[in-house]
């Protein structure tokens, strides 16, 4: 899985025991920082001589040999890389309505490329064009205004990076037998981008938002007019209209021209190519607001406006998928985010959840973003369970996935955030286990 | 909501007290709509019937739409296959093995009303007429009894249906109820 650190067979076994944090052989998660491993002294690497009738080129791969291949007007990514693709249930090319997912555990950082960003569609990606599409903002306010995308421009914007989650993301792990999936698969319906927009309160206070309002219908320009109810606070918080998205305009898969940017809260409502708001008094109880996106408990009950995502990770290295090539040192990593705010600890198990250790967590630490996570594991070799547990700034945390299950009615897959655990066996494959 | 009245005084301090406030303060660009302009674009219907258009539609009228328009994704009858079942599932909520359609689990008539109109079918979505959206929005209903066979559906008798789950959402914002 070519995450192998090095070979510390060489280190006294001393060195080791002092680093070991938590059970069955986790880390602190400076030591690899610190260098504690390493054996002292690097013997010098001797001086070759090259013979005067030798090129050097004789033993140089060919692609150091003729000139490269010419500039392009927009880059892609390697030929080698072409197994990292947004993974489909129904494979690509279907209109409609579904989903793609981002290939997490093919990815490393925080920052999710455009064209990996997961998509959510409810019927089909629209070809708008930009010159004909505003942005309306009316109802219960004193000027009803309409924003081009020009006009848009001239705003002061801002640029923050946060992640979209869709609030189905993860609903697999409510399966009553693990599903052997990718972590991909599992976790892939989050992305994280810088965006770039216009704060929402700013084109609300021009046009004068009236004293009876609470929320906003907000609606999208495609073929579903995909349409939900937002309240009022979060669109005068930190709501954005967001146009660009890692420095580029945004995808067409992810709203262009415009979409709404509500940091934290479920994907779903973050509507995508927008192009009206409706300041209105109460919720209406839209389609993906009842039918879709709300929970049902067990008594039969469901929970609505469950808006904010709560705070979840991941182990992406090892997930479902890598073999481990057998006993020694590996970084465990992956990610963890809140709708709440910052993530403040990631723990780590490598004992099914009988000893945590802290992950070390590469800054910048972002509210309502991805957060990488990391720390070093010696493992010996033996089957072996991992657990990542986070906890945000206001407290939040994962449930056990045995607690999140009995909070809903079987079969729910939304805002799923209970702990989940790889099974490493002694052949070192990984396997999505429920412990 | 309203920005401080300082604001006009002050236009500078402003510039650095706003960001706290509402966000940054934008130039004014925003083109002034007309009532007439909002008409046109204005599709929201609230639970209580405000929105909703003039017309009417027959729960007979409701049934041949349904089979020109919905039935080749329901299925007859709203029995779903391939695409979502839309009726059924009456009193399953909290059976253990949920079936969640409009009957069983939307909480209002409107959202019915609402969907078809911005968003089916599929294919030709905002293709039909309020009277059929009222009309098959009639239909869809009578399947499971919700309301009678006879039913024609306006903006004032839509509102006024009672969904079997009408009290089965427990609202989460601005906080989870104790």
């Amino acid at each position: 899985m070519g995450v192998v650190m090095g070979d510390v067979e060489a280190n006294s076994d001393s060195k080791l025991r002092e680093e070991i944090v938590a059970g069955n052989g986790l880390l602190n998660r400076r030591t690899l920082l610190r260098g504690a491993l390493l054996s002292a002294g690097i013997a010098a690497a001797g001086t070759a001589i090259v013979d005067a009738q030798e090129n050097v080129g004789a033993d140089a791969p060919e692609w150091m040999k003729t000139p490269g291949r010419p500039f392009s007007a927009y880059g892609t990514p390697s030929k080698w890389q072409e197994k990292v693709q947004r993974i489909f249930t129904l494979g690509p090319g279907r209109a409609g309505t579904g989903v793609s997912r981002t290939p997490l555990h093919l990815m490393e950082g925080t920052i999710t490329p455009g064209g990996l960003h997961f998509e959510r569609h409810h019927n089909g990606v629209p070809d708008i064009d930009p010159s004909r599409h505003e942005l309306f903002i009316h109802g219960m306010v004193k000027r009803p205004l309409a924003f081009s995308l020009d006009a848009m421009m001239r705003y002061p914007m801002e640029t923050r990076i946060y992640f979209v989650e869709c609030a189905g993301n993860s609903g697999a792990y409510g399966a009553p037998q693990p599903a052997q999936i990718t972590a991909g698969e599992l976790n892939g319906l989050i992305s994280c981008s810088e965006w770039t927009g216009v704060r929402l309160s700013t084109l609300l206070a021009e046009a004068g938002v009236n004293k009876e309002a609470k929320w906003v219908i907000a609606e999208g320009g495609d073929a579903a007019a995909m349409s939900r109810s937002i309240p009022l606070q979060k669109c005068m918080d930190d709501a954005m209209v967001a146009l660009y998205q890692n420095g580029e305009a945004i995808r067409p898969e992810q709203g262009f021209p415009m979409r709404l940017l509500l940091p934290g809260f479920e994907g779903n409502m973050n509507v995508k190519w927008l192009r009206r708001l409706n300041v209105i008094d109460e919720p209406v109880d839209a389609r993906d607001e009842t039918s879709h996106y709300t929970e049902l408990m067990p008594g039969g009950k469901a929970r609505q406006f469950m808006f904010a995502m709560s705070a979840k990770s991941a182990i992406l290295k090892p997930s479902f998928g890598m073999n481990m090539k057998g006993a020694g040192l590996y970084e465990i990593s992956g990610l963890a985010w809140s709708g709440a705010g910052r993530i403040s600890k990631v723990e780590i198990s490598a004992d099914a959840g009988k000893t945590w250790a802290l992950a070390a967590l590469t800054a910048p630490v972002l509210p309502k973003a991805l957060t990488r996570f990391r720390l070093p594991w010696q493992w010996d070799g033996r089957p072996s369970t991992l657990m990542s547990r986070a906890t945000d700034e206001v407290g939040g945390t994962q449930p056990t996935r045995a607690s999140w299950v009995a909070e809903y009615a079987p079969g729910q897959g939304y805002h799923n955030n209970g702990i989940q655990s790889w099974g490493v066996g002694a052949d070192g494959t990984v396997k999505n286990v429920y412990a | 909501m309203s920005m401080p009245k300082c604001l006009g005084i002050f236009p500078a301090a402003a510039f650095f007290l706003l960001p706290c406030i509402c966000g940054a303060q934008g130039p004014n660009l925003g083109r002034p709509l007309t009532p007439e302009e909002i008409k046109k674009v204005d599709i929201t219907v609230v639970p209580d019937g405000r929105g909703l258009p003039s017309g009417s539609g027959s729960v007979s009228a409701g049934a041949a739409v349904y089979a020109k328009t919905c039935q080749s994704c329901h299925g007859s009858q709203g029995a779903g296959k391939p695409q979502d079942q839309l009726t059924g599932g009456l009193g399953t909520l909290a059976s253990g093995k949920p079936v969640k359609t409009p009957a069983s689990y939307w909480p209002v008539a409107t959202t019915l009303f609402d969907y078809i109109r911005r968003a089916m079918p599929i294919t030709s979505p905002q293709s039909l007429t309020n009277d059929e959206v009222y009309a098959v929005t009639a239909y869809i209903l009578s399947i499971d009894g919700i309301v009678p066979a006879d039913t024609v559906l306006d903006a004032k008798s839509l509102p006024r249906v009672k969904m079997p789950n009408k009290d089965g959402f427990v609202t989460w914002w601005p906080k989870p109820p104790r």
